[in-house]
């Protein structure tokens, strides 16, 4: 994460998503699996005390963001833009 | 000129028949959250979505020349309203209705982020119907519908969806499915 913040956050909904996993796939740097199949930040993305569904995006990472915002079969991902 | 539109048409609905089966066989995979091998769930859900799209193409192709063709006689109104055709009207009418739930399908699929996953999901299951459907169009109304290679190969995309739709149902269908089973036993929850 460069000195003047994310270039976007990426909003989780965690009541439609059901770890479908192709967020993952396409956010591999920014996003993790827990054992239920759920996105998760990647370890160090949201300092503790942040919200956890906000996850920061780099701008080289805006694009694949932007497919997995297009493709998630539960339309649960939104990114959010400063 | 009419044997060529006819020629045309005849393929068509068979490359069609191949396309349908194989969009209905990667959505059921798509739906798993599972990679085939080594093609990742991304690719699964994108080759899902152009196969299916290919399916729409063919399907104009199918259709639009038999509307020239002075056998089918086929018209504007039977392309959309079953059972009304001059020839087989009840197998081309079984195509009509398949017409009719690919429109509406791929319509919903299309405006999905506007309609919501409820409406999109709802009229999606309308794919399990407009298989078969085709499946018997192709049969009952297509001149090779009951040819020998034409039998064997929809035998062979039959077993296929009959497979796919039986792993469907079953437990361990979804990628997740045995750890969220092992999280709910180990909370002691039930299945709602
Ligand atoms: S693609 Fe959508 S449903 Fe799948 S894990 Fe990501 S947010 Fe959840």
């Amino acid at each position: 994460m460069n000195a003047g913040g994310p270039a976007a956050r990426l909003h989780i909904d965690w009541t439609r998503c059901d770890g479908r996993g192709l967020c993952t796939e396409l956010l591999p740097e920014a996003l993790g699996r827990d054992e239920w199949g759920y996105p998760v930040a990647a370890p160090g993305r949201v300092r503790s005390g942040r919200d956890a569904t906000d996850v920061p995006l780099t701008g080289a990472e805006l694009a694949a963001a932007m497919d997995a915002e297009n493709l998630c079969p539960l339309l649960a991902l939104r990114i959010i833009r400063p | 000129m009419d044997d060529a539109m006819w020629a045309f048409a005849r393929v068509s609905g068979l490359l069609d028949m191949v396309l349908l089966t194989g969009s209905v066989l990667l959505g059921i995979l798509a739906r798993s959250g599972r990679p085939l091998l080594a093609i990742p769930r991304v690719s699964v859900t994108l080759l899902h979505r152009n196969i299916s799209l290919l399916a729409v193409v063919f399907l104009v192709f199918h259709v639009v020349p038999l509307l020239f063709d002075s056998y089918a006689q086929l018209n504007l109104v039977d392309v959309v309203v079953p059972f009304l055709g001059s020839y087989k009207a009840f197998w081309q009418g079984l195509g009509t209705v398949s017409l009719d739930l690919m429109a509406a399908v791929v319509a919903t699929a299309l405006l999905r982020r506007r309609l919501g996953t409820r409406t999109f999901k709802a009229v999606h299951w309308l794919s399990y119907a407009m298989w078969p459907l085709a499946m018997a169009h192709s049969m009952g109304n297509g001149t090779d519908g009951t040819s020998a290679p034409v039998v064997a190969a929809a035998i062979v995309l039959g077993v296929a969806v009959l497979a796919a739709v039986a792993w469907r149902v079953s437990a361990g269908f979804l990628e997740t499915a045995a750890a969220r089973r092992a999280g709910n036993a180990r909370n002691g929850w039930t299945r709602p």
